[in-house]
């Protein structure tokens, strides 16, 4: 269910890391627990993001819930996916229905994150 | 909405909510499923077949006695002396602000016994406020420890329903009820809802809750039966108009504002709050009314209403509505105040959703109604 590859924030967000470019989402659990998804706020190419910071928002049928960027860095790429399909976002989140791609500032902040296994353990799955 | 160190209440059904996998919530002090399989998924499975809902945090207070009518006629604002024997009607207890302390619904049971529907975070505040008013020959018991409430609601509820009672549930008319038996154990079986749905809402002994429940899931499987959260029935009652306390009433809303004034017979006897509102019925400022968004967002529960970039109201309820979206293309909807001078349908309007003004236009309502077959 949560890739190995990925590293993972509390806030329930994903980055996949190739060369300095990461690949930044949601988790399945943060999918599962926000319901229903209607709406995938997220900033244009060429915005700084900064870790743990919000950069976007989610919206479901029931409430609005921001996102927290797991690391620093530019956005390079937006999902155009979701601005048309964000029910995407319930069916896909650690595949089609990434959020953003980033240049990384600070490939150290990658160190702070938690593993699948820890993820996992975690959210209590 | 977490009260400190007071554990949250749960009703007899808690322990099923979780084994059938609910997202649980505190929902006023009360430990309450939002959802099971999904907030939409249920929300269809109501307006299109039947679903289940536990609503036992719903509190009861009965009144009885030689002037038991008397004392409802006090502290309700809807005439309970046009009620016959196994009526139901919808009400306000008031404050003699005009504001309400909680809307209601009225059974009349017997000439000397009425039987009081509550909102679960609201029982002790209503049970003090009629004792209050109490200056009658009639008794007020809070009751609500003795009933689970389920709620059936949908167009298959009453196939759902019939298979477990003698009761003949064709018979009984909308808001009216039957004090008859499901599976065996005597139940009041009323033809009422809060989704816009034909349905019933049964009362019973808490000790049977979890026979019954189990017992109405295997009635309805064939119907695609399914167990509904609050989530659902937040967003089935909005498409239907109807009220929640704390969002479109509370203390500092009347219901002539509440665009509630049908349950205000100002013809009857004087009761609570009557006198506000004769002087408030002819300069009404604001009132209640439905929007759809035209912009992009949501409207939420307490985003600021703005018209030519001043504050003119606030939004009491919004969501996507399934049922109108369900279509394809994706519609918002949602209650908000605005000046009585802008209230009529058409009138174009903002709402500040996270600082962004997005438009939105009022609309009739209710946003859905059923086709009575």
């Amino acid at each position: 269910m949560y890739p190995q590859n990925y590293s993972y924030t509390k806030e329930h967000e994903w980055v996949s890391v190739a060369g300095d470019i990461g690949t930044i989402g949601i988790t399945h659990h943060a999918q599962k627990e926000l319901g229903d998804i209607v709406y995938v706020d997220l900033p244009k190419p060429g915005a700084a993001i900064t870790a743990h910071a919000t950069f976007g928002s989610v919206e479901s049928v029931k409430a609005v819930s921001d996102i927290y960027s797991p690391v620093s860095g530019e956005v390079l790429e937006v999902n155009s996916l979701l601005a048309t399909k964000p029910e995407k976002l319930n069916e896909d989140p650690h595949g089609e229905a990434w959020l953003v791609r980033v240049k990384l500032a600070s490939p150290n902040e990658l160190k702070g994150l938690m593993t699948a296994a820890d993820y996992q353990q975690y959210i209590g799955e | 909405m977490s009260q400190d160190s007071a554990p949250l209440k749960q009703t007899a059904l808690n322990a099923i909510h979780r084994a059938q996998g609910a997202k649980m919530v505190d929902f006023g002090g009360w430990d309450m499923p939002v959802q099971y399989s999904g907030l939409v998924e249920e929300h269809h499975a109501v307006r299109r077949a039947v679903g289940l809902f536990d609503v036992s945090h719903m509190g009861e207070i009965d009144i009885r006695g030689p002037q038991a009518l008397h004392l409802v006629e006090h502290i309700s604002s809807n005439w309970a002396q046009k009620l016959n024997i196994g009526q139901i009607h919808y009400s306000g207890l008031l404050y003699e602000t005009g504001g309400f302390v909680d809307d209601i619904l009225v059974h009349k049971v017997a000439d000397d016994h009425f039987f009081i529907c509550i909102n679960a975070g609201n029982q002790e505040k209503d049970f003090a406020h009629i004792l209050a008013h109490n200056t009658f020959d009639a008794t007020v018991e809070l009751s609500s420890e003795r009933y689970t409430q389920i709620a059936i609601q949908g167009p298959r509820a009453l196939e759902t329903l019939q298979k477990l009672t003698k009761t003949r549930l064709a018979e009984i008319k909308y808001y009216w009820f039957v004090d008859g038996e499901v599976t065996g154990t005597p139940a009041r079986i009323a033809r009422t809802g809060y989704t816009g749905e034909d349905g019933f809402e049964i009362y019973f002994a808490p000790s049977e809750s979890a026979r019954i429940w189990r017992a109405l899931m295997v009635a309805g499987e064939e119907f695609g039966v399914k167990p509904a959260g609050l989530g659902a029935r937040n967003t089935l009652r909005l498409e239907a108009k109807m009220a929640l306390y704390g969002h479109e009433i509370d203390a500092s809303i009347s219901p002539l504002e509440a665009d509630l004034a049908w349950m205000v017979k100002f013809d009857k006897p004087d009761f609570v709050g009557r006198a506000a509102l004769a002087s408030q019925q002819d300069q009404l400022t604001r009132r209640l009314v439905g929007f759809e968004m035209t912009g992009r967002g949501i409207g939420r529960d307490g985003y600021e209403v703005q018209i030519g970039g001043a504050k003119a109201g606030w939004v009491t309820s919004g969501s996507p509505s399934p049922t109108l979206s369900a279509a394809g293309t994706p519609k918002n909807i949602g209650l908000c105040y605005l000046p009585v001078q802008n209230a009529a349908v058409g009138t174009e309007f903002e709402i500040l959703v996270r600082n962004q003004p997005v438009s939105a236009v009022v609309v009739p309502t209710p946003f859905y109604k059923r086709s009575k077959g």
